[in-house]
């Protein structure tokens, strides 16, 4: 502090030199919490870590959440922050294998974090390292209108013939059963996740996306003969290509779409929109084939050091301080999530606590498939996806293409 | 004291040389600056880019040499012709702005009450940002709620979602684009109409010409020069049509309505681009199609002028 006091005017000269460079006692943290609840419980963090650690000052650039996933790749290598937020799985594999991730092996160590975040362990590891402390996920389920199936008379399906029945119910009373927004593509993801771990399970599944089974295998053309079942008859909404997700939302809020599987960040939402705990109802996706234990979706949001960073023993504290149980209840509390630790409370919440209930009796969780696949892949994937939702009729090309660009990405 | 001699001696015959060479080495002097720049933020990077275009480079880890291999893959990758489809679409398809541009400005280009509130008015798409463009054009293509949906459903056509249709997207695309560049066009021939000739207007209607001929034979000759940048504007446009694709389609429904440009950033850049290389690849015949046009037009500018001595 002194260093300030000298020369004002110095300082002042230096800052814009210092920027982004922490002074000793300084953590930069770059995160893309542009969306208000993710914003207000990034601040709390911050300020229950200052309050633990007064000699440590926080620095906090939030970017827009869209845009965050293209800087990141620029700041981690120029302008590294002391503490980056992520995601678990593949997702970081670019960034692991690149080297621009810092191993802290050790904060799980000092903290036996392998206990508490035990369900996110693997999702962290590379290597043999962990990369990064998980701090929050949700559930992936289908949430749907409860009024509207109760006035049809349909019972909250358990198996695919269930589904599809009421599918066939709903399109007859004149509702899309669906909703859905693909235009920016990973809406689509869910679905072949959630298809692909009923029809062929969950080793199956991240066998795929790990790329060591083609998509040319016939277990892969018994997904999209499931989803096929739902894409000809026109469960989903009309023209989705054209829709974001959050543009699919008004059609559930009006009736005019009965279900939506989507992950539980879109309960605010649906709850700001005028949606009642009365009218939205929660379920797991349907058993598709009996006897697979049920695997779910559970994308897991984490915190990074970058290899650049430059206050690295202060940045190790603070995820010390994040992986705590009561941190993590907390700021689940505030971002409506669960919490990773597995000594937090979770959030007193119906649909939190139904995706507690799900997720703590789940076989075991997927991250996501942009998330499980490698980044080409993925993108390439999800687009075909889009594309069979459209065009079912094209199935097999989409498939042969898909499987071209595995061979590529999996060299 | 003798080498002090010696070295007033070198500083004479340097003066002498400057004052030689000096008209000749001036210009160069003056233009050394740009010339620096132009080197390095212009020709430096095509020469880096046809590097990259040669090796497998995730943009942060090691790169790999693998020499013609992106190229081979682009040339069995459906979704580079589809590209490229898009591009020669797009040229084709802007290029009506040019003649579209004239005919607004011949019809602005008369003496009435409040003709500049008029033309100001026309030329308002092009003040706009193209991402406000894309955005207008994203809500009257909406289904659902979109202005053209209501209409068309209006006219018993169903409900059609332009931005979502593989078959229209495209050209939806195109149509908004063409909003400003219209707007564009007529700027230049509204200034071009400013300086055709009377006398040879005058000249010309003594001799009996109307209408189109005259339009034809006497007023498009003499508006040659803003003929020429409004279809040089205009092939830069059709090329660099990033923006529009990027906020109305992101390149979809599944990359449909991708054009070279968009796709290399997606491939390089994007939320999953991790390919340096194979973008690279795709900016190298980018940048090939759009040396075909320059030396194209260099050429003809070139015979042009020839023909004028």
């Amino acid at each position: 502090m002194k260093r300030y006091l000298a020369g004002t005017a110095s300082a002042l000269a230096v800052m814009s030199w210092l920027a982004g460079s922490a002074l000793a006692g300084t953590i930069v943290i770059n995160a893309d919490t542009s969306d208000p609840a993710p914003k207000q419980a990034m601040e709390e963090v911050i300020a229950g870590f200052k309050e633990a650690h007064p000699d440590v000052e926080v620095e906090l650039n939030i970017f827009d959440h869209e845009g965050y996933k293209t800087s990141i790749r620029n700041f981690l290598t120029a302008d590294a922050p002391d503490i980056a937020l992520w995601y678990a799985g593949n997702r970081m594999a670019p960034y692991v294998n690149a080297g621009l991730f810092e191993d802290v092996s050790d904060v799980w160590a000092d903290n036996s974090l392998d206990e508490t975040l035990k369900s996110a362990a693997a999702s962290m590891t590379m290597d043999g390292k962990k990369w990064g402390v998980p701090y929050t996920y949700y559930q992936w389920g289908i949430y749907y209108r409860k009024d509207i199936f109760a006035e049809l008379g349909i019972e909250p399906p358990k198996t695919w013939d269930e589904f599809l029945a009421a599918c066939a119910t709903i399109k007859e009373a004149g509702k899309a059963p669906i909703a859905i927004g693909t235009k920016a593509l990973w809406p689509t993801g869910g679905w072949f996740d959630y298809l692909n771990l009923r029809v062929n399970g969950y080793e199956f599944h991240m066998e795929l996306t790990g790329g060591e089974v083609p998509y040319t295998d016939d277990r892969v053309k018994a997904v999209f003969e499931r989803w096929a079942e739902l894409v000809e008859p026109g469960y989903f909404v009309q023209n989705h290509a054209a829709l974001d997700w959050q543009d699919a939302l008004p059609l559930l809020v009006q009736g005019e779409a009965a279900m939506y599987l989507i992950g539980n960040f879109a309960v605010a939402p649906l709850r700001e929109a005028g949606l009642t705990d009365d009218q939205l109802g929660f379920m797991q996706f349907p058993e598709i084939t009996p006897g697979i234990p049920m695997a779910e979706d559970a994308p897991t949001d984490t915190m990074h050091i970058p290899a650049n960073a430059k206050n690295k023993e202060d940045a190790k504290k603070f995820l010390a301080y994040l992986a705590q149980a009561d941190v993590q209840s907390k700021i689940n509390a505030t971002l409506g999530q669960l919490p990773v630790n597995n000594q937090s409370d979770v959030p007193e919440d119906a649909f939190l606590g139904a995706g507690f209930d799900m997720l703590s009796n789940a076989y075991a969780l997927a991250q996501f498939y942009d998330r499980d696949a490698v980044a080409e892949m993925a993108k390439a994937g999800m687009e075909g996806f889009q594309e069979f939702m459209v065009k079912p009729d094209r199935a097999d090309a989409i498939l042969e293409r898909l499987e071209k660009i595995r061979g590529r990405a999996h060299k | 004291m003798a080498t002090s001699v010696a070295v007033g001696d070198t500083s004479q015959v340097k003066k002498n040389w400057w004052k030689a060479n000096q008209r000749r080495l001036a210009p160069w002097i003056f233009l050394a600056p740009g010339v620096f720049m132009f080197l390095l933020y212009v020709i430096f990077p095509i020469f880096e880019s046809m590097w990259i275009s040669f090796y497998d480079w995730d943009g942060i880890g090691d790169a790999t040499w693998i020499g013609w291999d992106n190229y081979i893959e682009l040339f069995d990758d459906d979704a580079f012709y589809v590209s490229l489809k898009n591009n020669v679409i797009w040229l084709v398809l802007y290029m009506l702005a040019v003649p579209a541009g004239l005919l607004i400005a011949i019809f602005l280009n008369q003496n009435v009450t409040g003709i500049r509130l008029y033309k100001s008015l026309f030329f308002f798409p092009f003040v706009i940002s193209q991402v406000v463009v894309g955005l207008i054009f994203a809500w009257f293509y909406a289904p659902n709620f979109g202005l053209l949906t209501k209409i068309l459903a209006g006219l018993g056509l169903g409900d059609i979602a332009i931005l979502a249709d593989e078959r229209f997207v495209t050209y939806g695309i195109i149509a908004a684009g063409l909003w400003p560049q219209i707007a564009y066009c007529m700027i230049l021939y509204l200034t071009g109409l400013n300086n055709v000739s009377p006398d040879q207007i005058e000249a010309a209607r003594l001799d009996g010409a109307k209408s189109w001929r005259m339009l034809w034979y006497v007023i498009i000759p003499q508006l040659r020069p803003a003929t020429f940048i409004a279809v040089v504007v205009t092939i830069i446009g059709a090329l660099r049509s990033f923006d529009l694709i990027s906020i109305m389609t992101d390149g979809g429904p599944y990359g449909s309505s991708r054009v070279l440009s968009f796709y290399m950033y997606e491939q390089a850049l994007s939320e999953y681009g991790f390919r340096m290389g194979y973008g690279a690849a795709i900016a190298v015949i980018l940048f090939l199609i759009m040396m075909l046009f320059i030396t194209g037009f260099i050429w003809k500018m070139i015979n042009d002028e020839r023909g004028v001595r």
